[in-house]
Protein backbone atom coordinates (compact mmCIF):
# COMPACT_ATOMS: atom_id res chain seq x y z
CA UNK A 1 0.00 0.00 0.00
CA UNK A 2 2.88 2.35 0.91
CA UNK A 3 4.42 1.48 -2.83
CA UNK A 4 1.00 2.52 -4.15
CA UNK A 5 0.42 5.70 -2.49
CA UNK A 6 3.84 6.92 -3.30
CA UNK A 7 3.13 5.97 -7.08
CA UNK A 8 -0.35 7.58 -7.02
CA UNK A 9 1.68 10.93 -5.84
CA UNK A 10 4.25 10.52 -8.29
CA UNK A 11 2.01 10.54 -11.07
CA UNK A 12 0.21 12.98 -9.92
CA UNK A 13 2.61 15.50 -9.56
CA UNK A 14 5.11 14.44 -11.77
CA UNK A 15 8.61 13.08 -11.28
CA UNK A 16 9.62 13.10 -7.53
CA UNK A 17 11.62 11.66 -5.32
CA UNK A 18 10.98 9.34 -2.13
CA UNK A 19 13.75 8.59 0.71
CA UNK A 20 14.34 5.09 1.82
CA UNK A 21 14.98 3.81 5.35
CA UNK A 22 18.59 2.36 5.37
CA UNK A 23 17.73 -0.99 3.41
CA UNK A 24 15.35 0.06 1.16
CA UNK A 25 15.36 1.68 -2.16
CA UNK A 26 13.98 4.64 -3.26
CA UNK A 27 11.85 4.91 -6.11
CA UNK A 28 10.75 7.65 -8.74
CA UNK A 29 7.66 7.00 -11.32
CA UNK A 30 7.78 9.36 -13.99
CA UNK A 31 4.61 10.03 -15.77
CA UNK A 32 4.14 6.79 -18.76
CA UNK A 33 4.92 8.06 -22.36
CA UNK A 34 3.11 6.71 -24.20
CA UNK A 35 2.16 6.68 -27.85
CA UNK A 36 -0.29 3.80 -28.64
CA UNK A 37 -4.16 4.42 -28.63
CA UNK A 38 -4.75 2.16 -25.59
CA UNK A 39 -5.64 4.05 -22.42
CA UNK A 40 -3.33 2.67 -19.79
CA UNK A 41 -5.67 3.42 -16.39
CA UNK A 42 -3.77 4.17 -13.18
CA UNK A 43 -4.83 0.66 -11.54
CA UNK A 44 -2.97 -1.08 -14.28
CA UNK A 45 0.31 1.31 -14.40
CA UNK A 46 0.48 0.93 -10.49
CA UNK A 47 -0.16 -3.18 -10.51
CA UNK A 48 2.65 -3.25 -13.29
CA UNK A 49 5.13 -1.25 -11.14
CA UNK A 50 4.15 -2.51 -8.16
CA UNK A 51 4.75 -6.42 -10.01
CA UNK A 52 8.15 -4.92 -11.43
CA UNK A 53 9.46 -4.16 -8.23
CA UNK A 54 8.48 -6.91 -6.85
CA UNK A 55 10.12 -8.95 -9.16
CA UNK A 56 13.35 -6.93 -8.45
CA UNK A 57 13.06 -8.58 -4.98
CA UNK A 58 12.32 -12.17 -6.03
CA UNK A 59 15.48 -12.05 -8.50
CA UNK A 60 17.77 -10.43 -5.88
CA UNK A 61 16.49 -12.91 -3.12
CA UNK A 62 16.65 -15.92 -6.09
CA UNK A 63 20.22 -14.86 -6.92
CA UNK A 64 21.47 -14.44 -3.26
CA UNK A 65 20.27 -17.72 -2.53
CA UNK A 66 20.33 -19.92 -5.44
CA UNK A 67 16.85 -20.57 -5.64
CA UNK A 68 14.98 -20.06 -8.95
CA UNK A 69 11.78 -21.53 -7.84
CA UNK A 70 11.66 -18.12 -6.00
CA UNK A 71 11.21 -16.38 -9.37
CA UNK A 72 8.07 -18.62 -10.31
CA UNK A 73 5.68 -15.93 -8.86
CA UNK A 74 7.15 -12.90 -10.56
CA UNK A 75 8.95 -14.10 -13.89
CA UNK A 76 7.70 -15.95 -16.62
CA UNK A 77 9.08 -16.56 -20.66
CA UNK A 78 12.41 -15.63 -21.36
CA UNK A 79 13.45 -13.93 -18.45
CA UNK A 80 12.62 -16.54 -16.20
CA UNK A 81 14.51 -19.06 -18.16
CA UNK A 82 18.08 -16.79 -17.87
CA UNK A 83 17.51 -16.27 -14.45
CA UNK A 84 17.19 -19.47 -13.97
CA UNK A 85 20.11 -20.29 -16.04
CA UNK A 86 22.41 -17.68 -14.18
CA UNK A 87 21.32 -19.26 -10.97
CA UNK A 88 22.59 -22.61 -11.75
CA UNK A 89 25.75 -21.52 -13.23
CA UNK A 90 26.31 -19.45 -10.33
CA UNK A 91 25.45 -22.83 -8.20
CA UNK A 92 27.64 -24.84 -10.13
CA UNK A 93 30.79 -22.14 -9.46
CA UNK A 94 29.68 -21.84 -5.69
CA UNK A 95 29.59 -18.09 -6.11
CA UNK A 96 26.04 -16.01 -5.24
CA UNK A 97 25.01 -12.65 -5.99
CA UNK A 98 23.44 -10.07 -3.45
CA UNK A 99 21.56 -7.57 -5.47
CA UNK A 100 20.33 -4.45 -3.62
CA UNK A 101 18.79 -1.72 -5.32
CA UNK A 102 19.07 1.18 -4.02
CA UNK A 103 16.67 3.82 -6.31
CA UNK A 104 14.88 3.11 -9.22
CA UNK A 105 13.64 5.66 -11.41
CA UNK A 106 10.95 4.00 -13.84
CA UNK A 107 8.92 4.72 -16.62
CA UNK A 108 6.48 3.12 -18.56
CA UNK A 109 7.05 3.27 -22.33
CA UNK A 110 4.79 1.24 -24.21
CA UNK A 111 1.58 -0.71 -23.54
CA UNK A 112 0.81 -2.88 -26.32
CA UNK A 113 -2.81 -1.82 -28.89
CA UNK A 114 -3.68 -5.51 -27.54
CA UNK A 115 -3.41 -4.57 -23.84
CA UNK A 116 -1.18 -7.77 -23.69
CA UNK A 117 1.79 -6.19 -22.80
CA UNK A 118 3.89 -3.38 -20.66
CA UNK A 119 7.17 -1.94 -21.32
CA UNK A 120 8.66 0.14 -19.03
CA UNK A 121 12.35 1.06 -18.15
CA UNK A 122 13.99 1.57 -15.03
CA UNK A 123 17.56 3.82 -14.38
CA UNK A 124 18.43 2.04 -11.05
CA UNK A 125 21.36 2.26 -9.02
CA UNK A 126 22.13 -0.77 -6.85
CA UNK A 127 24.74 -2.11 -4.98
CA UNK A 128 25.95 -5.66 -6.12
CA UNK A 129 28.09 -7.91 -3.79
CA UNK A 130 29.50 -11.37 -5.45
CA UNK A 131 30.05 -14.19 -2.95
CA UNK A 132 31.82 -17.37 -2.15
CA UNK A 133 30.75 -19.44 0.63
CA UNK A 134 29.38 -15.67 2.45
CA UNK A 135 32.51 -14.35 1.83
CA UNK A 136 32.10 -11.37 -0.26
CA UNK A 137 35.05 -11.22 -3.08
CA UNK A 138 33.55 -7.93 -4.57
CA UNK A 139 31.28 -5.56 -4.21
CA UNK A 140 30.34 -2.52 -7.04
CA UNK A 141 28.01 0.51 -7.06
CA UNK A 142 26.29 -0.10 -10.32
CA UNK A 143 24.06 1.95 -12.55
CA UNK A 144 22.42 0.48 -15.29
CA UNK A 145 19.37 0.85 -17.03
CA UNK A 146 17.20 -1.94 -17.42
CA UNK A 147 14.17 -2.69 -19.71
CA UNK A 148 11.48 -5.20 -18.71
CA UNK A 149 8.39 -6.61 -20.57
CA UNK A 150 5.58 -7.45 -18.39
CA UNK A 151 2.36 -9.71 -19.79
CA UNK A 152 -0.67 -10.05 -17.66
CA UNK A 153 -1.07 -13.73 -16.07
CA UNK A 154 -3.74 -14.99 -13.92
CA UNK A 155 -3.76 -12.56 -10.96
CA UNK A 156 -0.96 -10.20 -11.54
CA UNK A 157 1.77 -8.99 -13.96
CA UNK A 158 4.74 -11.09 -14.61
CA UNK A 159 8.11 -9.81 -16.19
CA UNK A 160 8.69 -11.16 -19.32
CA UNK A 161 11.90 -10.03 -20.37
CA UNK A 162 14.40 -7.87 -17.98
CA UNK A 163 17.25 -6.42 -19.55
CA UNK A 164 19.90 -4.32 -19.09
CA UNK A 165 20.65 -1.87 -21.77
CA UNK A 166 23.56 -0.09 -22.72
CA UNK A 167 22.92 3.61 -22.18
CA UNK B 1 14.66 -6.34 0.39
CA UNK B 2 11.60 -4.39 1.14
CA UNK B 3 10.59 -0.94 -0.62
CA UNK B 4 9.10 1.77 2.10
CA UNK B 5 8.11 4.78 0.11
CA UNK B 6 7.98 7.98 2.25
CA UNK B 7 7.95 11.63 0.20
CA UNK B 8 10.73 13.03 1.14
CA UNK B 9 12.55 15.46 -1.14
CA UNK B 10 15.29 14.56 -3.46
CA UNK B 11 18.41 15.17 -2.32
CA UNK B 12 17.99 13.42 0.91
CA UNK B 13 17.72 10.01 -0.89
CA UNK B 14 21.57 10.71 -3.05
CA UNK B 15 23.03 11.61 -0.15
CA UNK B 16 21.90 8.02 1.94
CA UNK B 17 23.82 5.60 -0.78
CA UNK B 18 26.54 4.23 0.82
CA UNK B 19 29.77 3.86 -1.43
CA UNK B 20 31.28 0.12 -1.49
CA UNK B 21 35.03 -0.20 -2.14
CA UNK B 22 36.04 -3.58 -2.92
CA UNK B 23 38.00 -4.89 -0.76
CA UNK B 24 41.67 -3.69 0.13
CA UNK B 25 43.59 -6.41 -1.77
CA UNK B 26 47.32 -6.13 -3.47
CA UNK B 27 46.69 -4.66 -6.48
CA UNK B 28 48.39 -7.40 -8.38
CA UNK B 29 46.33 -8.12 -11.65
CA UNK B 30 44.67 -5.94 -13.64
CA UNK B 31 41.66 -5.99 -16.64
CA UNK B 32 41.36 -4.68 -19.58
CA UNK B 33 37.68 -5.30 -21.01
CA UNK B 34 35.79 -3.63 -24.19
CA UNK B 35 33.07 -1.90 -22.57
CA UNK B 36 30.36 -3.30 -24.81
CA UNK B 37 30.73 -6.91 -26.27
CA UNK B 38 27.94 -8.17 -29.31
CA UNK B 39 25.80 -10.83 -27.78
CA UNK B 40 26.95 -14.26 -29.12
CA UNK B 41 30.57 -13.03 -30.75
CA UNK B 42 33.88 -13.80 -29.48
CA UNK B 43 35.82 -11.40 -27.28
CA UNK B 44 39.16 -11.01 -25.86
CA UNK B 45 39.73 -9.99 -21.49
CA UNK B 46 43.50 -8.65 -21.64
CA UNK B 47 44.65 -9.27 -18.15
CA UNK B 48 48.31 -7.45 -16.93
CA UNK B 49 50.24 -8.56 -13.83
CA UNK B 50 51.58 -12.07 -13.37
CA UNK B 51 50.71 -15.42 -11.88
CA UNK B 52 47.70 -17.66 -11.67
CA UNK B 53 44.28 -16.43 -10.79
CA UNK B 54 40.56 -16.63 -11.47
CA UNK B 55 38.25 -14.37 -13.35
CA UNK B 56 34.74 -14.34 -12.92
CA UNK B 57 32.54 -12.59 -14.66
CA UNK B 58 28.84 -12.02 -13.52
CA UNK B 59 25.55 -10.53 -14.39
CA UNK B 60 21.81 -11.51 -14.06
CA UNK B 61 22.42 -13.16 -17.94
CA UNK B 62 25.33 -15.08 -16.77
CA UNK B 63 27.74 -16.49 -14.63
CA UNK B 64 30.88 -17.54 -15.77
CA UNK B 65 35.00 -18.20 -14.13
CA UNK B 66 37.90 -18.65 -15.95
CA UNK B 67 41.20 -20.04 -14.84
CA UNK B 68 43.96 -17.58 -16.27
CA UNK B 69 47.51 -16.57 -15.98
CA UNK B 70 48.15 -13.00 -15.36
CA UNK B 71 49.77 -11.21 -18.48
CA UNK B 72 47.86 -13.47 -20.99
CA UNK B 73 45.04 -12.76 -23.06
CA UNK B 74 41.80 -14.39 -22.24
CA UNK B 75 39.60 -15.19 -25.09
CA UNK B 76 35.95 -16.13 -25.29
CA UNK B 77 34.39 -17.72 -28.04
CA UNK B 78 31.49 -16.57 -30.13
CA UNK B 79 27.95 -18.14 -27.73
CA UNK B 80 30.20 -17.73 -24.73
CA UNK B 81 27.88 -14.75 -23.65
CA UNK B 82 25.04 -14.10 -25.55
CA UNK B 83 22.62 -13.09 -23.07
CA UNK B 84 22.11 -8.75 -22.97
CA UNK B 85 23.03 -6.99 -20.05
CA UNK B 86 25.37 -5.17 -17.90
CA UNK B 87 27.89 -7.39 -16.07
CA UNK B 88 30.85 -7.04 -13.66
CA UNK B 89 33.98 -8.67 -14.07
CA UNK B 90 36.93 -9.34 -11.36
CA UNK B 91 39.63 -11.31 -11.04
CA UNK B 92 40.10 -13.48 -7.78
CA UNK B 93 43.75 -13.76 -5.97
CA UNK B 94 42.92 -13.96 -2.57
CA UNK B 95 40.32 -11.52 -2.73
CA UNK B 96 39.12 -9.41 -5.69
CA UNK B 97 41.87 -7.72 -7.72
CA UNK B 98 40.49 -5.64 -10.70
CA UNK B 99 36.87 -4.95 -11.24
CA UNK B 100 35.61 -3.53 -14.37
CA UNK B 101 32.22 -3.57 -15.85
CA UNK B 102 31.08 -4.11 -19.06
CA UNK B 103 27.63 -4.34 -21.38
CA UNK B 104 26.65 -7.34 -23.69
CA UNK B 105 24.68 -5.75 -26.25
CA UNK B 106 22.51 -7.35 -28.76
CA UNK B 107 23.46 -8.64 -31.98
CA UNK B 108 22.18 -6.20 -34.76
CA UNK B 109 20.33 -8.66 -36.85
CA UNK B 110 16.75 -9.55 -36.08
CA UNK B 111 16.51 -13.39 -34.82
CA UNK B 112 12.93 -13.25 -33.97
CA UNK B 113 10.14 -11.55 -33.77
CA UNK B 114 7.09 -11.57 -30.66
CA UNK B 115 4.41 -10.17 -32.81
CA UNK B 116 0.71 -9.78 -30.90
CA UNK B 117 -1.68 -9.91 -33.44
CA UNK B 118 -5.78 -8.87 -32.60
CA UNK B 119 -8.63 -9.61 -32.70
CA UNK B 120 -8.38 -13.22 -34.60
CA UNK B 121 -11.38 -12.56 -36.41
CA UNK B 122 -13.80 -9.41 -37.16
CA UNK B 123 -16.36 -7.69 -39.80
CA UNK B 124 -14.69 -6.21 -43.16
CA UNK B 125 -14.34 -2.79 -43.29
CA UNK B 126 -13.71 -1.53 -40.19
CA UNK B 127 -11.28 1.60 -39.47
CA UNK B 128 -8.14 0.41 -37.44
CA UNK B 129 -9.76 -2.36 -36.61
CA UNK B 130 -6.40 -4.60 -36.42
CA UNK B 131 -3.56 -3.92 -34.02
CA UNK B 132 -0.33 -5.20 -34.51
CA UNK B 133 2.76 -5.10 -32.21
CA UNK B 134 6.02 -6.47 -32.15
CA UNK B 135 9.18 -6.89 -29.90
CA UNK B 136 11.96 -7.77 -32.06
CA UNK B 137 14.88 -10.25 -30.58
CA UNK B 138 18.14 -11.49 -31.90
CA UNK B 139 19.18 -14.97 -32.72
CA UNK B 140 19.91 -14.87 -28.59
CA UNK B 141 16.50 -13.36 -27.35
CA UNK B 142 17.79 -10.43 -26.56
CA UNK B 143 15.69 -7.27 -27.19
CA UNK B 144 17.38 -5.33 -29.95
CA UNK B 145 16.70 -1.88 -28.45
CA UNK B 146 18.46 0.24 -31.31
CA UNK B 147 15.72 2.01 -33.48
CA UNK B 148 15.17 0.04 -36.97
CA UNK B 149 12.06 -0.52 -39.50
CA UNK B 150 9.32 -2.62 -39.04
CA UNK B 151 7.05 -3.07 -41.44
CA UNK B 152 3.20 -4.47 -41.26
CA UNK B 153 1.18 -5.91 -44.31
CA UNK B 154 -2.27 -6.64 -44.57
CA UNK B 155 -3.67 -8.99 -47.53
CA UNK B 156 -6.58 -10.75 -48.56
CA UNK B 157 -6.27 -12.55 -51.77
CA UNK B 158 -7.65 -10.55 -54.61
CA UNK B 159 -7.60 -7.02 -52.35
CA UNK B 160 -5.24 -4.48 -52.46
CA UNK B 161 -2.27 -4.58 -49.94
CA UNK B 162 -2.43 -2.25 -47.17
CA UNK B 163 1.01 -1.38 -45.56
CA UNK B 164 3.08 0.55 -43.35
CA UNK B 165 6.45 0.92 -42.06
CA UNK B 166 6.90 2.18 -38.63
CA UNK B 167 10.41 2.97 -36.26
CA UNK B 168 10.82 0.45 -33.57
CA UNK B 169 11.40 2.07 -30.26
CA UNK B 170 13.43 0.81 -27.21
CA UNK B 171 12.50 -2.76 -29.40
CA UNK B 172 8.53 -2.37 -29.85
CA UNK B 173 6.51 -1.26 -32.70
CA UNK B 174 3.16 -1.14 -33.55
CA UNK B 175 0.61 -0.67 -35.82
CA UNK B 176 -3.07 0.01 -36.56
CA UNK B 177 -4.76 -1.19 -39.91
CA UNK B 178 -8.16 -1.27 -41.24
CA UNK B 179 -9.95 -4.62 -42.07
CA UNK B 180 -10.08 -4.85 -45.86
CA UNK B 181 -13.51 -4.95 -47.82
CA UNK B 182 -13.19 -8.11 -48.86
CA UNK B 183 -13.76 -11.05 -46.65
CA UNK B 184 -11.20 -14.36 -45.85
CA UNK B 185 -8.37 -15.10 -44.47
CA UNK B 186 -6.27 -12.27 -44.35
CA UNK B 187 -2.21 -12.53 -43.76
CA UNK B 188 -0.82 -10.30 -41.51
CA UNK B 189 2.84 -10.08 -41.79
CA UNK B 190 5.68 -8.34 -39.61
CA UNK B 191 9.07 -7.73 -41.03
CA UNK B 192 12.15 -6.32 -39.43
CA UNK B 193 15.46 -6.80 -40.73
CA UNK B 194 15.44 -10.52 -42.81
CA UNK B 195 12.72 -12.11 -40.60
CA UNK B 196 9.14 -11.95 -41.04
CA UNK B 197 6.45 -13.08 -38.51
CA UNK B 198 2.74 -14.11 -39.67
CA UNK B 199 -0.50 -13.72 -38.19
CA UNK B 200 -3.95 -15.06 -39.89
CA UNK B 201 -6.97 -13.02 -39.24
CA UNK B 202 -10.15 -14.48 -40.54
CA UNK B 203 -12.09 -11.41 -41.84
CA UNK B 204 -16.02 -11.88 -42.25
CA UNK B 205 -18.77 -10.28 -44.24
CA UNK B 206 -20.36 -7.41 -41.69
CA UNK B 207 -24.02 -6.85 -40.74
CA UNK B 208 -26.25 -7.19 -43.81
CA UNK B 209 -26.64 -3.79 -45.65
CA UNK B 210 -30.09 -4.46 -46.69
CA UNK B 211 -32.76 -7.05 -45.95
CA UNK B 212 -35.78 -7.97 -48.93
CA UNK B 213 -37.70 -10.91 -49.28
CA UNK B 214 -40.73 -11.61 -51.47
CA UNK B 215 -43.53 -14.15 -50.40
CA UNK B 216 -45.74 -15.93 -52.75
CA UNK B 217 -48.87 -18.15 -52.03
CA UNK B 218 -48.55 -21.64 -51.38
CA UNK B 219 -51.68 -23.46 -50.69
CA UNK B 220 -52.68 -22.57 -47.02
CA UNK B 221 -49.21 -21.10 -46.89
CA UNK B 222 -47.19 -18.71 -47.88
CA UNK B 223 -43.85 -18.58 -49.15
CA UNK B 224 -41.53 -16.74 -47.85
CA UNK B 225 -38.10 -15.69 -49.41
CA UNK B 226 -35.21 -13.25 -49.18
CA UNK B 227 -33.18 -11.90 -52.02
CA UNK B 228 -29.14 -12.58 -51.66
CA UNK B 229 -28.11 -11.01 -47.87
CA UNK B 230 -25.16 -9.16 -48.47
CA UNK B 231 -22.57 -7.07 -46.35
CA UNK B 232 -22.01 -3.40 -47.76
CA UNK B 233 -18.96 -4.63 -49.47
CA UNK B 234 -20.75 -6.81 -51.48
CA UNK B 235 -19.41 -9.93 -49.56
CA UNK B 236 -22.04 -13.06 -49.01
CA UNK B 237 -23.36 -12.78 -44.71
CA UNK B 238 -22.58 -16.52 -43.77
CA UNK B 239 -24.63 -19.03 -43.89
CA UNK B 240 -26.30 -19.83 -40.47
CA UNK B 241 -26.99 -16.27 -40.18
CA UNK B 242 -30.77 -16.05 -38.36
CA UNK B 243 -33.36 -14.48 -40.59
CA UNK B 244 -36.58 -14.03 -38.08
CA UNK B 245 -40.01 -13.78 -40.12
CA UNK B 246 -42.90 -12.50 -38.21
CA UNK B 247 -46.20 -12.42 -39.19
CA UNK B 248 -49.06 -10.99 -37.41
CA UNK B 249 -52.48 -11.03 -37.79
CA UNK B 250 -56.06 -10.67 -35.70
CA UNK B 251 -53.76 -9.46 -32.93
CA UNK B 252 -51.26 -12.47 -33.18
CA UNK B 253 -48.31 -13.03 -33.65
CA UNK B 254 -45.81 -15.96 -35.24
CA UNK B 255 -42.44 -16.00 -35.85
CA UNK B 256 -40.05 -18.20 -37.53
CA UNK B 257 -36.28 -18.24 -37.29
CA UNK B 258 -34.57 -19.61 -40.22
CA UNK B 259 -30.93 -20.06 -40.94
CA UNK B 260 -29.47 -18.24 -43.80
CA UNK B 261 -28.73 -21.03 -46.75
CA UNK B 262 -26.58 -20.21 -49.69
CA UNK B 263 -27.30 -16.58 -49.57
CA UNK B 264 -31.10 -17.03 -48.93
CA UNK B 265 -33.35 -17.32 -46.49
CA UNK B 266 -36.52 -19.17 -46.53
CA UNK B 267 -39.73 -20.06 -44.94
CA UNK B 268 -43.47 -20.91 -44.87
CA UNK B 269 -46.86 -18.83 -42.42
CA UNK B 270 -49.49 -19.40 -42.88
CA UNK B 271 -51.72 -17.55 -45.57
CA UNK B 272 -54.25 -15.32 -43.51
CA UNK B 273 -55.84 -12.21 -45.09
CA UNK B 274 -54.76 -8.81 -44.08
CA UNK B 275 -51.80 -10.62 -42.39
CA UNK B 276 -48.62 -8.06 -41.63
CA UNK B 277 -44.95 -10.03 -42.78
CA UNK B 278 -41.71 -8.69 -41.63
CA UNK B 279 -38.41 -9.82 -41.67
CA UNK B 280 -34.98 -9.17 -39.27
CA UNK B 281 -31.79 -10.35 -39.03
CA UNK B 282 -29.67 -9.20 -36.33
CA UNK B 283 -30.08 -5.30 -36.10
CA UNK B 284 -31.33 -5.22 -39.81
CA UNK B 285 -34.66 -4.46 -40.25
CA UNK B 286 -36.43 -5.54 -43.81
CA UNK B 287 -38.99 -4.31 -45.96
CA UNK B 288 -42.95 -5.67 -44.58
CA UNK B 289 -45.42 -7.36 -46.88
CA UNK B 290 -49.02 -7.00 -46.02
CA UNK B 291 -50.56 -10.25 -47.22
CA UNK B 292 -53.83 -9.79 -49.40
CA UNK B 293 -54.77 -12.95 -52.20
Amino acid sequence: MKILRAMLVAWAVGSVAFALAPDEAEVHVQPPHLDTPRPLNDTTREAAVRNYLEAWTSASEALAQNRPGLLDATFTGTAKDQLTATIRQQAALGISTRYQPLSHNIQIVFYSPDGLSIQLVDNIEYDVQILHQNKVFTARQVHARYIAVLTPTEVRWRVRLFQAVSE
Amino acid sequence: MRYRLTFLPALLGCGAWLALAPPATAQTGNLHLPATVVAGSGFTVQTSGSGPATLYITGTGAAVRRQVQLGDPVSFAAGDLDIAGHYVAFLEEGGATDVKEFDVVPAPRPGSLAFLAKPSRLSVDLHDGISGAVYIFDAYHNLITKPMPVSFQLSVPDAAVESRTVQSHDGAAWTQMNSSSREGAARFVATAGDVSSTRVIEQVPGDPCSLKMSAHPDGQKIALATDPIRDCSGNPIPDGTIVTFTETYDGEQTTVDVPVKKDIAQADVPAHDGARITVATGVVLGNEIRWAR
